[in-house]
């Protein structure tokens, strides 16, 4: 069975054959938004309602049930009342920021999702910096949440911004050099020549312990980066109300919580790419059915989303001064050597080929 | 797709933002009185401006990572050539590492990284 895998290609090729040239390139690039759009929300609502089927599971509760077989469209049914919700917000806020917030959160997890491929040739946008890509653009999104909570004019919000702001941008340091550590070892940035290079074992496999420690400290910092549990002052419900998005209703507040499910998954997504091997199969038992490779894609990222999950149900939340402590004090100094370690490990040979 | 993906993608972000926002805008109920307008803070009436002085630890962290994060964009093709380079390239991050490491004692010392 073959199925054609590069999208881009494909749907060129299927329009070249009734109309001109430049309408099928524009018409090829309206569908691929299309389909990365829809890629982008079901995989959003669907990552909500797993959150709370395993927060429910993790309490012995049954959790959402009523909407569908299983509770399986209860997002989609909160997806619609949120809509049909009033746009209000304070009159105090600063209105041009205020609305300009939400654009920055979705445009950055979008972009994000952009340059992942989902299996061999399907990826949308094969960048030669795509690490690199992914480190800029995911720092674009605390701008978004730091114009939500300043230009609101509510103090929980500000608070929260703030706390947000100093949390992301110390933990970026930690995602972009255990990225890096990984960075030795395949000598390439490129999303799909690092999953190539792996066809010689999983890079947390090639790089041994190097590879664990950074898996382990890109984890944590991931986990706070996306504002998770155990690492959410930013909206900490005994403390601040909502936080950032504590004045922002209706559809403007499900942008937000969109964004954060999205980068969720595009934090795991990475992981999975780069530490286990994307759409590669383990052992390559798949390797003569190429379509497979998104069902192992998911499957991996899917796999680090429940450890996410897991974390939240099983720490408690941190202060914001033992946050900055683990994460200055510990977590860097522990990667600077990290990356040394890794690059003695390359210098002499002793990565693991299979 | 190249790089004009890039701006589709943006494109499309944005359309669904504003999309979104537009459909909202039509089809939901609205109404409106003054106490609606006011900003949230748990039912009390807010006291003295929110765009105030903000405590400065926060500042301090950022000036912090605006270092490091200028480490790590200097890293990045280092990372991706050291591979062919070998020997030079290691004692050479050893040097660059070095230096910064003993930044960050210096700023922990000071008490730059201290939360109060």
């Amino acid at each position: 069975m073959k199925i054609a895998l590069n999208i881009t290609k494909t749907i060129q090729d299927l329009l070249l054959g009734f109309m001109p040239e430049g309408t099928a390139s524009i018409l090829a690039m309206v569908i691929i938004a299309l389909i990365y759009l829809a890629i982008f929300s079901v995989a959003g609502l669907m990552l909500v309602l797993v959150e709370r089927k395993v927060a429910a599971w993790f309490q012995l509760r049954i959790g959402p049930n009523r909407v569908g077989p299983w509770g399986l469209l209860q997002t989609m049914a909160d997806a619609l009342k949120l809509v049909s919700k009033e746009l209000t917000g304070t009159v105090k806020a600063d209105m041009f920021l205020y609305n300009l917030a939400p654009y920055f959160v979705i445009v950055s997890s979008l972009m994000a999702l952009a340059v992942f491929p989902f299996t061999q040739e399907f990826q949308a946008f094969d960048i030669n910096i795509g690490i690199f890509f992914l480190i800029a653009i995911s720092s674009i999104g605390v701008i978004g949440i730091l114009l939500g909570g300043y230009a609101s004019n509510n103090k929980f919000a500000l608070i929260g911004a703030m706390r947000s702001g100093v949390q992301t941008i110390s933990y970026e340091l930690s995602v972009g050099l255990s990225l890096l550590t990984m960075i030795l070892i395949t000598g390439s940035l490129q999303l799909s020549e690092i999953v190539e290079v792996q066809k010689n074992g999983w890079l947390i496999v090639q790089g041994h312990i190097p590879a664990v420690i950074a898996f382990m400290i890109y984890m944590i910092a991931g986990t706070a980066e996306t504002n998770r549990a155990p690492f959410d002052m930013v909206e900490a419900e005994s403390e601040l109300g909502a936080g950032f998005h504590t004045e922002y209703s209706g559809m403007k507040f499900a942008y937000f919580f969109l964004a954060e499910f999205i980068n969720m998954f595009i934090i795991a997504a990475v992981a999975a790419t780069v530490f286990f091997g994307g759409w590669l199969s383990p052992f390559g038992i798949t390797d003569s059915i190429p379509w497979l490779g998104v069902f192992w894609f998911l499957g991996k990222t899917f796999a680090l989303v429940f450890l996410m999950m897991w974390f939240r149900w099983t720490f408690p939340r941190l202060r914001v001064d033992q946050l900055l402590t683990l994460e200055w004090k510990y977590l860097l100094p522990l990667n600077l050597l990290n990356i040394v370690l890794m690059a003695l490990i390359v210098w002499l040979g002793l990565t693991i080929q299979l | 797709m190249g790089s004009e993906a890039i701006i589709v993608f943006l494109l499309a972000g944005i359309v669904l933002v504003a999309g979104a926002n537009f459909l909202s805008n039509l089809i939901s109920h609205k109404s409106d009185n003054p106490q609606k307008r006011e900003p949230y803070e748990s039912g009390m009436t807010t006291i003295g401006p929110t765009w105030v002085q903000f405590k400065v630890g926060y500042y301090l962290f950022a000036i912090l990572f605006l270092i490091f994060d200028v480490e790590v964009a200097f890293l990045i093709p280092w990372a991706v050539v050291f591979k062919d380079v070998g020997a030079v390239a290691f004692i050479e991050i050893l040097v660059f590492l070095v230096i910064l490491g003993l930044g960050l004692l210096y700023a922990w010392k000071k008490g730059a990284l201290k939360w109060e």
